[in-house]
């Protein structure tokens, strides 16, 4: 691992998603909107790796993940390893579980749910599959697989 | 247990204790006998969309057992809850009362309200989703008039893809050795994601002929007219799966026949007063089965 991370410059702080199941980085940029941060974001595409074939990293500059990124980091890509990084050295390392419980990251599907149409209402899925990645909403019980869901 | 929002809410065992005291609470509820084990206990009925029958067979079981009511039984009645969120009426309503049956338009309404109520939250139907006291008097009467619940031919009719009562229903026998047998067009069939979950043995059939004779219950519900585009197309279904007097020769002398009500053609009237009529007395059995559950609610497990 360390070595794939020396083929970038090392950054000083912020955080360094490893283990990206390959091809989801660019997605994850998106989702996530680390473009939007205005500091600097690399992404690496297709990285040999001995745990996976090949993988992707993103190095995201002075900003560290909160929980509830990493909630949907880990509904995006479960394999993914999360290291905060402070002074060059990792200084946490959080591990991407898919949590039983996902509060307030995925949108309801169904228009009639309540949780679409009560003002100061959180969406709440829980996870019914963590092989496939399906959930399903605590409130109106819709089941979402994993290539619907929609992130709010 | 302190809410009941889905019929997977009770266990087997809970479901067979409210069942056994429904059957109890039939005098109270017929009125020939009186109780007050609610004496002084207040149910708040909320209901954001008009079910008269609902409404009307909670009160009657709450004011049997000595409790009373308070509530509103229609939205635009109370012009102030608008603009007011759902948690925010739960709430309020729920300082006021010891129970509160919930209607409500929108799926999920009544597990919301079970997170912000101090008091039982009993869902009385939200939206297309779900109406557990409803699949209680199903299983109330189908214990009651068959005999047993355990291992029974069940067939179900009608509109099954649209038809919440006969999804909870089925989820709920599921749990008695049931064999299902699902006949609808194949418009209306059952969804997937009910079948997916069955674990007795089911199967779907476009006309009741074939399996008529084999049925123990036959559960009948509305097909709606809105489901189809064009009426000729629903004539046509609606002609096929009404239910007849003549029909029923080729049934078990026992077969009986239920349906939620109201019915509009589904039933002939002349299947009334055959004994395989089961649906008016179903009707009845909402007030002792919902007897039975706001007295486990309110007073607690004994
Ligand atoms: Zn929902």
């Amino acid at each position: 691992m360390s070595g794939n991370l020396l083929k970038v410059q090392p950054i000083r702080n912020g955080t360094v998603i490893d283990h990206i199941e390959a091809g989801r980085g660019r997605k994850i940029l998106d989702i996530l909107e680390l473009g939007n941060s205005g500091t600097t974001i690399s992404l690496l595409i297709n990285v040999q790796s001995k745990k996976q074939k090949r993988k992707d990293i993103i190095k995201v500059e002075d900003r560290e993940l909160d929980e509830n990124e990493i909630e949907k980091l880990a509904l995006l890509s479960p394999s993914a390893r999360v290291n905060i990084i402070r002074n060059y050295a990792v200084a946490d390392k959080k591990i991407v579980d898919i949590p039983e419980f996902i509060s307030d990251v995925v949108q309801c599907p169904n228009e009639n749910c309540i949780c679409n149409n009560e003002r100061g209402a959180t969406s709440n899925f829980s996870l019914v599959d963590n092989k496939s990645i399906q959930i399903q909403c605590t409130y109106c019980g819709r089941k979402i697989d994993e290539e619907n869901i929609n992130f709010l | 247990m302190k809410h009941i929002v889905s019929i997977e809410d009770l266990d087997k065992k809970s479901i067979m204790g409210i069942l056994k005291r429904a059957k109890e609470l039939l005098p109270v509820a017929k009125g020939n006998k009186k109780s007050k084990t609610l004496d002084g206990k207040i149910l708040a009925t909320c209901f954001f969309e008009p079910s008269t029958r609902t409404r009307l067979s909670f009160e009657s079981a709450m004011q049997r057992l000595g409790g009373s009511c308070i509530g509103f039984a229609d939205p635009s009645a109370t012009s102030h809850l608008k603009g007011e969120t759902l948690s925010d009426a739960i709430r309020m309503v729920a300082g006021y009362s010891d129970a509160v049956v919930l209607r409500h338009p929108r799926e999920g309404s009544a597990k919301l309200a079970s997170e912000v109520s101090d008091v039982p939250i009993i869902n009385g139907g939200d939206g297309a989703g779900q109406h557990p006291t409803q699949t209680l008097l199903d299983l109330f009467t189908i214990k009651e008039e068959v005999g047993k619940l355990e291992g029974l031919k069940v067939g179900m009719l009608g509109d099954l893809r649209y038809g919440r009562t006969v999804h909870s229903l089925s989820q709920a026998l599921d749990r008695f050795k049931t064999r299902f047998f699902f006949i609808s067009p194949e418009s209306l069939s059952m969804p997937e994601h009910v079948t997916d979950e069955l674990e007795n043995k089911w199967s779907t059939h476009e006309t009741l002929n074939k399996i008529l004779g084999k049925l123990d219950v036959l559960y009948v519900t509305r097909i709606q007219k809105e489901r189809f585009p064009d009426i000729e197309d629903y004539k046509k279904v609606a002609g096929a799966y009404k239910i007849d007097a003549e029909l029923l020769r080729n049934a078990k002398s026992k077969l009986k026949i239920l349906h939620p009500l109201p019915r509009v053609s589904e039933i002939s009237t002349d299947v009334d007063d055959t004994k395989h009529a089961a649906y008016f007395r179903q009707a009845f059995n909402g007030v002792p089965v919902r007897m039975a559950l706001l007295e486990k609610l309110i007073r607690g497990n004994k």
